[in-house]
């Protein structure tokens, strides 16, 4: 297959591209990707530029333009990035822009990764504990739902009974968090 | 302390020279983590204090440690190194080329064995990855988590119940995980039947990419395939969707390679041969025909026409014969036409050297 910005070199990055909802085939070279700005580097198969600007250009459309102004202006008080910043060079100042800009970050993501917005997967041993603790409680509660309509009920009182336990135990190490501060 | 010396006498890392599950097809699984410390200015606009801190940090904490089988880190500031030799790490995949853009105030954290290797203030504050020979991304996955929890140790990473690991970029958010598979398709890329299958890998939220292609293509037919997402989905179940492809894309490789040796055999073996030839007596060779002339050596040993050749000496060849390796090894600066000739002659000493020691 050859590249279809160049038609010279053969085609070594494909993806599909998704703005506004409209599905697009990209299927260039090295060379053409790292032009048209889909890659950065050797790690980024992905036009975050563009989807950026989009997001930003898209938004224009639909919000009042002192909002739009509001929005612009947003500046994380951690590093003093500003949401036009962000907007413009596509990357985070530091782990506090994220909940700067959080209510403004699910279009973008969701473009990005596949329409998903919420973590799944690994989480920090030493500071997740009731991060972890958490998930777990859901997970159990998703699993007694599971067995009540399985009737298995044996199964689903002791699982009942993990469930009190655990959330004694978050409780109780929410209290804590409390009296400490 | 081992110094920079130990990662640059060999081209191949001792974990390469080991045969992996589906050696003759996978070459290597990565999983590579990304992680930012908490509150502290992502390396892209932190000041040049706040950077050396880190280091220092960093340096302090885990210089000359070991941890499991992974033993004696070694610390790396980019500022100390030449040029050539940050490219040789480049070239054996233990660096990025963006570590490279910020050597005023970068390092990189290698294990003895250098099966892990962690950067320091690349695009993100830490770039952890792991490799290993083979198709083995559950067992990387396994062995990266000890790495990440080990590091946490002593670092607070930046992490949101609803984000994840945050990151510096909003494409590696969530888990900061890219797992990828490095693969040798020689029959999958002749027959164009690779190609039809992209669209099918890429909807399912993984990438194929070439790899070594200096400019563009895929040097000699090796190509990496990783995901793409990272939020919203498990470390878990992003491997098995990469493993689920990869497994497939083997099948299929083995497949086409049978039908190759069935229906034009003496094409096939001509086709081998030649290249050996060309490996074996050529006096000036591009990286680019030796990179094509080795995938074509490595079928004729996977297909078994070629006996006396080990494989491991083709994974040390293509990293060897790339342009800063083979300057490192010829020990001074070489011009392009110079490098074609030491290409060439280090791949016949090399060839010739092993094929006396059947
Ligand atoms: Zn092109
Ligand atoms: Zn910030």
């Amino acid at each position: 297959m050859e590249c279809q910005e160049c038609h010279q070199n053969p085609a070594t990055i494909h993806f599909t591209q998704v703005i506004n909802g409209d599905k697009n085939e990209i299927h260039v070279c090295e060379k053409c990707a790292v032009e048209k700005g889909y890659i950065h580097h050797k790690e980024e198969p992905y036009s975050l530029h563009h989807l950026l600007s989009g997001l930003f250009h898209f938004d224009t459309d639909l919000m009042q333009q002192s909002q739009q102004n509001k929005k612009a202006t947003l500046t994380c008080n951690n590093c003093g990035m500003t949401y036009r910043q962000f907007a413009k060079i596509g990357k985070f100042g530091c782990s506090q822009c994220y909940l700067t800009f959080n209510e403004h970050l699910n279009p973008l993501l969701r473009r990005v990764h596949g329409g998903n917005t919420m973590h799944e997967g690994k989480i920090p041993k030493r500071q997740g504990t009731s991060i972890y603790q958490r998930k777990q409680l859901r997970d159990m509660r998703e699993k007694l739902r599971n067995l009540i309509e399985e009737e298995a009920f044996e199964k689903a009182a002791e699982v009942r009974d993990q469930i009190k336990e655990l959330e004694r135990t978050i409780g109780q190490s929410e209290e804590g968090e409390h009296d400490g501060s | 302390m081992m110094g920079l010396e130990h990662f640059m006498n060999e081209a191949i890392s001792p974990w390469l020279k080991e045969e992996g599950p589906d050696s003759d097809i996978v070459m290597s699984s990565r999983i590579r983590l990304a992680r930012n410390l908490d509150g502290v200015s992502f390396p892209l606009i932190a000041n040049e204090k706040q950077l050396e801190e880190i280091l220092y940090f960093v340096e302090k904490e885990f210089n000359q440690r070991s941890y499991a089988s992974y033993s004696d880190f070694e610390f790396l500031r980019l500022s100390e190194l030449k040029q050539i030799q940050k490219q040789a790490l480049v070239e054996k995949h233990l660096i990025s080329p963006h570590l490279i853009e910020r050597s005023d105030n970068a390092a990189v954290l290698i294990s003895k064995n250098e099966q892990v290797s962690i950067m320091v203030n690349e695009e993100d504050h830490i770039r952890a990855q792991l490799y290993f020979p083979g198709f083995q991304l559950e067992r990387a996955l396994k062995e990266s988590f000890q790495i990440d929890d080990w590091l946490e140790e002593k670092l607070d990473f930046a992490f949101d119940e609803k984000f994840g690991y945050l990151t510096t970029c909003p494409t590696n958010v969530g888990t900061g995980m890219r797992a990828s598979v490095m693969m040798h398709l020689p029959a999958l890329a002749i027959t164009s039947r690779l190609n039809r299958m992209v669209p099918a890998i890429n909807q399912i939220g993984l990438v194929v990419r070439g790899l070594y292609g200096e400019g563009s293509e895929a040097r000699g037919n090796i190509f990496q395939i990783s995901n793409q997402v990272t939020l919203g989905r498990s470390e878990e179940d992003i491997i098995e969707d990469l493993n689920g492809i990869v497994q497939k894309l083997i099948e299929q490789e083995r497949e086409v390679r049978q039908n190759l040796v069935q229906e034009t055999p003496i094409e096939l073996e001509n086709k081998i041969y030649r290249s050996l030839g060309t490996l074996k007596y050529s006096r000036i060779i591009e990286s680019k025909e030796a990179a094509q002339c080795l995938s074509d050596v490595r079928l004729g040993i996977d297909l078994g026409f070629i006996h006396n050749i080990p494989r491991s000496i083709l994974n040390e060849l293509v990293v060897l014969t790339q342009p800063a390796f083979l300057q490192q090894y010829a020990k001074k600066r070489l011009s392009a036409s110079e490098r074609d000739i030491f290409r060439a002659s280090l791949i016949r000493e090399r060839l010739t050297l092993e094929e006396k020691e059947e």
